[in-house]
């Protein structure tokens, strides 16, 4: 099995090292096919074992491939841990890798750097692999932030637009908030538990009960916490998440793979993983859940007034996330990675759709600009119908399953404020399918508001487009009926996630399932159902029934729509006290500290004060031999004076 | 080979006086003979770490000979797992700088080469000193060929920074004979090794400590006896900013594995904090100041001696962690491993050899830039990208390696420290990490500013990509980085057994014991 490991994740960076080195001699078919390949043996190999270990119960793979370091006792490696939660990974990130390089051909068919954006996307499935595969926190964090370098070159791919180059860099160095909390919770994972192995540190977690640090705060809590801190940021949780609608910059196949899909949910799969240190903490569990809540609650309420295509999907992403982030602090981690899963099948879908959608407008975001697509190309509105009705958890589709559980979850849970937090995510619903619908509403329905140039080129983009977002339609309608039993009750992910007994929301839920089939039947008699057909009903009236309607409830909520169109003044915030605090307190360090007070007075001081005693004693060497000899007379009288006063004090003796 | 260190010390002195013979005007010459000795010397040192035991943390290569009898000096060489890898990365980073002054030195070529390979002979001289005054000229008479190479080839401020940079150190080093001739009136003896067993009372190691560290955190530099680098680094040419950043800063971190620890341990022990919070400044304060720069070398100027910081913390950050019971058992104080001990000080040198690296490549990156454009300002680039492409996957990839990105050898040694800081004391590591957010601030603003973007600059537009000669060197530094970020092992191996002696020796108290 190890070659077969081995051939996942090295495939991948084959192609892109290939590509990315010779991609200009090997010209664009060359280079797509290469990388294709890699990525397609990927998904194969992977769907093969996932296979082995989920469908045919295989034993959990754990295995150290090199020593990157070994100091006393304490051994560094690069490893593989291959359990059904990894498998599961593998198979997500693979098979949108792959939806998204043939996607690629297509979107990206007239720009300058083909060869070496399907260079940085296979680079970027590496990392990721690498990152689930991980069985130790060394090649976790390599993972972790080698997604984030690849993240920031593609979000700064057209290096020429300004607002790229700032987005990057903003994203990177907010990311880099997240992995300094991060790293210090891998380091208090060694001081604890003496080693960066999973295996080793689950197996002696207990150890850690009851542990403190200064101030007697827990131990545990802390490590979680600051766990939790990188999970924020990968994962772009409130406040961590102003870099995610930025990151909308780079083009559009990276929103889909990296900004949606798998990187994003890094910090989500991280928490799972974690999940026997996690369960040791109900503090950091309650925390976990409230920032959950705080981001799927209040991202969501900013989709409503996102007029960019790529903007609403961004927002709506980061409300998702929020979603799976309380099922983590509920401990339902099987329910947030299904989540996880539906979300990233419906929301790849839906960003190609979008990517479908700006090919086809020559790159016009804008969807006050847009509407009546629908006849145009209707194979993207049939798909994109398809992944919004799995978005807003329509019955049946797949985020139906995976939200209905998670709400469900919330409301089976003990923790403190989780009555708060199920209110949050019942209104989430609303929200969820108020701005969905709209979007989906502006885009395809009621009259055309293209420029007419425009409205006469529009037609349906190329099969390497839409047969993508067709395989994505596929399991976002499907994927949440058929696999909600096995994945949540039926054992698959019983071998790497670890649930406290004291937490019932898990059991709880089980005990209240009875079939796919009947949630589906079931729903109208429940809450949510009514939140999201509530939620359409009104997208409806403003986009399509009363349009001169939503002008006027902005104007009557004036403030509502300022703090919502501010993005609740975050950006504002950061730029005011982080950016130019940092650079004032650079200023001031550099021109006071540095070059005022140490060289100046100081360095330069001191070498003044050499010249200014040089000078001051420069007359005394007159160059008369009888000058000196006069000093010469009179310092020896005063030393053999001294000499003979101080010997009465027995000075030398 | 018996006397490998002799020949690594004077086949590239000897070798410089043969090119000074050749002389300026037969300028390709001068070139081709001392890049033959650079690369010679290089693969001699190779056998250093091929023949290497890794078993042992006694002094191997080691070579004696009588030297000023009167006085006990000897000509005393050695190396161990501490200064075996400073040696070689010498010698690799003084091709580099050879090859880097290739075209773009035109002015004296035979002498710059000279001052470049003479300087490699006497900083390997540094670093496989085994008797204190030959330690000591070695280190004093190699700042005579870098005060050279700044004065004569510098920039417009030239002979500000050189004698301030000469004068700055000079002092440091002052003290530091001082105390090594204190030591061998009580014990007769120049030998380092005779100094490591001497009973010294905790004022004499106070006097002496202290003396050593103006030495030492001079050359490191730490805060706050930093100011010189910036203004050197700025006036050096290309290849002196490498060496100055890639092995001279190094003989001061040298300096606290070699000296400070072994010879003053109850000393080092008790100032340890300070030296911590100096290098927590470092670290965090040059953070902020690099933050502000307009001129790029100053910026990886001071964004060395913010890594530097690192080298220090990881040095003594040990003290915070084990100490050494009556019956010569070693304790933890503050509940942490005796690994983490190892990770700081192996962090640390971890730390020295990749910054040798990644300040090399940072300086080579501002020289390809400057030798088309005449400028250090970051505000005279921007877009470089679109002219330079293969360029700037380079320098991407360096500053990535120089914000410590995982998978370059940037993070490796900031990752040991920052492990094994903690178990010393949370905030120590939680300092330190702040680099993870500074660091790559300063760095990629820089990165963005002049890489990305549009061109404003209409000269930005004529730059041609760099030719394979600057090719050559990025390539060979970038596969230097990853390779030490990928796989430290072997780094690491070949120091443990001596750390492992270190950190015994300066746990060992020289006072007597009380019972």
């Amino acid at each position: 099995m190890l070659n077969i490991y081995f051939t996942i994740v090295l495939a991948p960076l084959f192609g892109s090292i290939i590509v990315g080195l010779a991609g200009n001699k090997l010209g664009r078919k060359a280079s797509h096919s290469i990388t294709i390949l890699g990525v397609a043996i990927s998904t194969a190999l992977s769907l093969y074992v996932f296979n082995h270990h989920v469908l045919n119960d295989g034993e959990i793979f754990n295995q150290n491939i090199y020593t990157w370091m070994q100091i006393g006792g304490l051994n560094i490696s690069v490893g593989f841990l291959v359990d059904n939660l990894t498998a599961l990974m593998l198979v997500v990130v693979s098979f949108v890798s792959l939806m998204v390089h043939i996607y690629t051909i297509g979107y990206m068919h007239e720009d300058k750097g083909y060869t070496k954006f399907f260079s940085y996307i296979s680079l970027f499935t590496f990392a990721m692999f690498t990152l689930v595969i991980s069985n130790n926190f060394m090649q976790l964090f390599f993972g972790w932030e080698a997604v984030g370098l690849v993240s920031y070159l593609l979000i700064g791919f057209w290096h020429h637009k300004e607002s790229a180059v700032q987005a990057n860099l903003k994203a990177f160095l907010v990311n880099r908030v997240g992995d300094f909390g991060f790293l210090l919770g891998i380091a208090m994972v060694l001081m604890f538990f003496g080693t960066l192995d999973y295996a080793e540190t689950f197996s002696q977690k207990d150890q850690i009960i009851g542990q403190t640090l200064y101030g007697g705060v827990s131990a545990i809590t802390v490590v979680c916490l600051l766990l939790f801190v990188g999970a924020m940021g990968k994962s772009a949780q409130v406040p961590l998440h102003v870099w995610l609608p930025g990151s909308m910059e780079g083009p559009t196949p990276i929103s889909a793979l990296i900004h949606a899909a798998t990187m994003v949910t890094a910090g989500i799969f991280m928490v799972s993983r974690m999940s026997p240190l996690f369960e040791l903490s109900d503090v950091a569990l309650t925390v976990v859940m409230i920032i959950g809540a705080i981001t799927a609650l209040f991202m969501g309420l900013l989709g409503i007034v996102q007029n960019d295509i790529k903007k609403v999907v961004a927002y709506s992403t980061l409300s998702q996330l929020g979603y799976m982030t309380v099922a983590l602090g509920v401990s339902a981690y099987s329910v947030a990675i299904f989540h996880l899963m539906t979300h990233a099948f419906f929301k790849a879908l839906l960003f190609l759709a979008a990517g479908s959608v700006i090919v086809a407008l020559h790159h016009e975001q804008d969807i006050r600009k847009m509407g009546g697509l629908r006849k145009k190309m209707p194979i993207t509105y049939v798909t994109s119908l398809l992944g919004t009705l799995a978005l807003i958890g329509f019955p049946g589709f797949a985020g139906f399953y995976s939200k209905d559980m998670i709400i469900e979850a919330v409301h089976y849970s003990d923790l403190p404020f989780a009555e708060w937090v199920y209110f949050a995510v019942v209104l989430g619903v609303f929200i969820t399918a108020f701005y969905s619908l709209r979007l989906l509403f502006l885009v395809f329905h009621g009259k055309s508001r293209l420029d007419s140039n425009t409205e006469e080129h529009v037609h349906e983009t190329a099969p390497s487009i839409t047969v993508p977002l067709i395989l994505l339609a596929i399991p976002s309608v499907l994927i949440g009926y058929f696999t909600i039993e096995p994945m949540l009750f039926g054992g698959w992910l019983e071998n790497a996630i670890f649930i406290d007994p004291s937490h019932h929301a898990v059991s709880k839920l089980e005990d209240h399932f009875h079939s796919a089939f009947s949630l589906i039947t079931h729903s109208v008699m429940t809450l949510p159902f009514w939140m999201m057909v509530g939620g359409g009903l009104t997208a409806w009236v403003f986009c399509i029934y009363r349009t001169d309607w939503a002008s006027l409830i902005q104007s009557k909520f004036k403030r509502i729509n300022y703090v919502l169109n501010s993005l609740y003044g975050f950006d504002r915030f950061n730029e005011i006290v982080f950016v130019r605090g940092a650079l004032k307190i650079g200023n001031l360090l550099w021109k006071i500290s540095d070059m005022a007070i140490i060289d100046q007075l100081l360095v330069n001081g001191s070498a003044r004060f050499a010249r200014y005693v040089g000078a001051f004693i420069r007359p005394v060497q007159t160059g008369y031999v009888y000058h000196y000899a006069f000093f010469m007379i009179i310092s020896l009288m005063f030393v053999l004076g001294w000499v003979l006063v101080a010997s009465d004090y027995s000075f030398f003796s | 080979m018996d006397s490998l260190l002799s020949i690594l010390i004077w086949l590239p002195i000897l070798g410089a006086g043969s090119v000074l013979l050749i002389g300026n005007n037969r300028a390709q010459l001068a070139r081709w003979i001392s890049v033959g000795i650079s690369v010679l010397v290089f693969i001699l040192s190779i056998n250093l770490f091929l023949d290497f035991d890794t078993s042992t943390s006694s002094m191997q290569f080691v070579e004696k000979a009588s030297w000023i009898a009167q006085f006990n000096i000897f000509y005393h060489l050695g190396v161990d797992g501490i200064s075996m890898p400073l040696i070689i990365l010498t010698t690799f980073s003084t091709i580099l700088v050879i090859v880097a002054g290739w075209e773009v030195i035109n002015n004296r070529v035979a002498d710059y080469m000279a001052a470049f390979l003479i300087m490699e002979g006497l900083i390997i001289g540094v670093f496989s000193s085994m008797d204190a005054i030959l330690f000591y000229v070695f280190w004093e008479s190699s700042l005579v060929p870098m005060l050279l190479i700044i004065g004569v080839w510098g920039g417009q401020n030239r002979v500000y920074a050189s004698i301030k940079f000469f004068l700055y150190t000079f002092l440091g080093s002052v003290f530091m004979l001082v105390s090594l001739i204190y030591m061998y009136n009580l014990s007769g003896s120049f030998a380092i090794s005779e100094m490591y067993t001497l009973p010294l009372t905790m004022v004499q190691q106070s006097w002496i400590f202290w003396a050593f560290f103006l030495a030492f955190a001079v050359k490191v530099p730490m805060f706050p006896v930093h100011t010189w680098l910036p203004d050197a680094h700025v006036q050096a040419p290309t290849g002196g900013s490498v060496i100055l950043a890639a092995i001279m800063l190094k003989m001061g971190g040298y300096g606290f594995f070699r000296f400070s620890l072994p010879i003053t341990p109850d000393a080092s022990s008790s100032f340890a904090t300070v030296v911590i919070v100096l290098s927590l400044i470092a670290i965090v304060y040059i953070g902020f100041v690099a933050l502000v720069q307009k001129d790029m070398k100053k910026l990886i100027a001071y964004s060395s001696i913010s890594h530097m910081g690192f080298v220090t913390l990881g040095v003594f950050a040990l003290f915070s962690i084990m100490e050494m019971g009556v019956n010569g058992e070693l304790i933890s104080i503050s509940g942490g491993s005796i690994e983490s001990a190892y990770l700081g000080l192996e962090g640390a040198m971890v730390q020295m050899i990749s910054h040798g690296f990644i300040s090399a490549a940072m300086f080579l990156v501002v020289g390809v830039l400057y030798d088309r454009l005449h400028s250090r300002e970051i505000s005279t680039y921007g877009g470089v990208v679109n002219s330079m492409p293969k360029f700037t996957g380079f320098a991407v990839l360096f500053a990535m390696a120089n914000a410590g990105l995982p998978g370059t050898s940037g993070f490796v040694g900031e990752f040991m420290v920052i492990l094994g800081a903690l178990q010393a004391n949370f905030w120590f590591a939680f300092l330190a990490s702040m680099t993870l957010i500074i660091g790559a601030a300063y760095t990629l603003w820089m990165v963005k500013r002049v890489f990305w973007g549009a061109i404003t600059n209409p000269e930005v537009s004529t730059l041609s990509d760099i030719n394979s000669r600057e090719f050559g060197i990025l390539v060979i530094l970038a596969i230097a980085v990853l390779w030490m970020g990928l796989y430290p092992q072997p780094v690491i191996e070949v120091m443990h057994a001596s750390i492992v002696n270190l950190l015994e020796q300066a746990l060992t108290t020289k006072l007597p014991v009380l019972l």
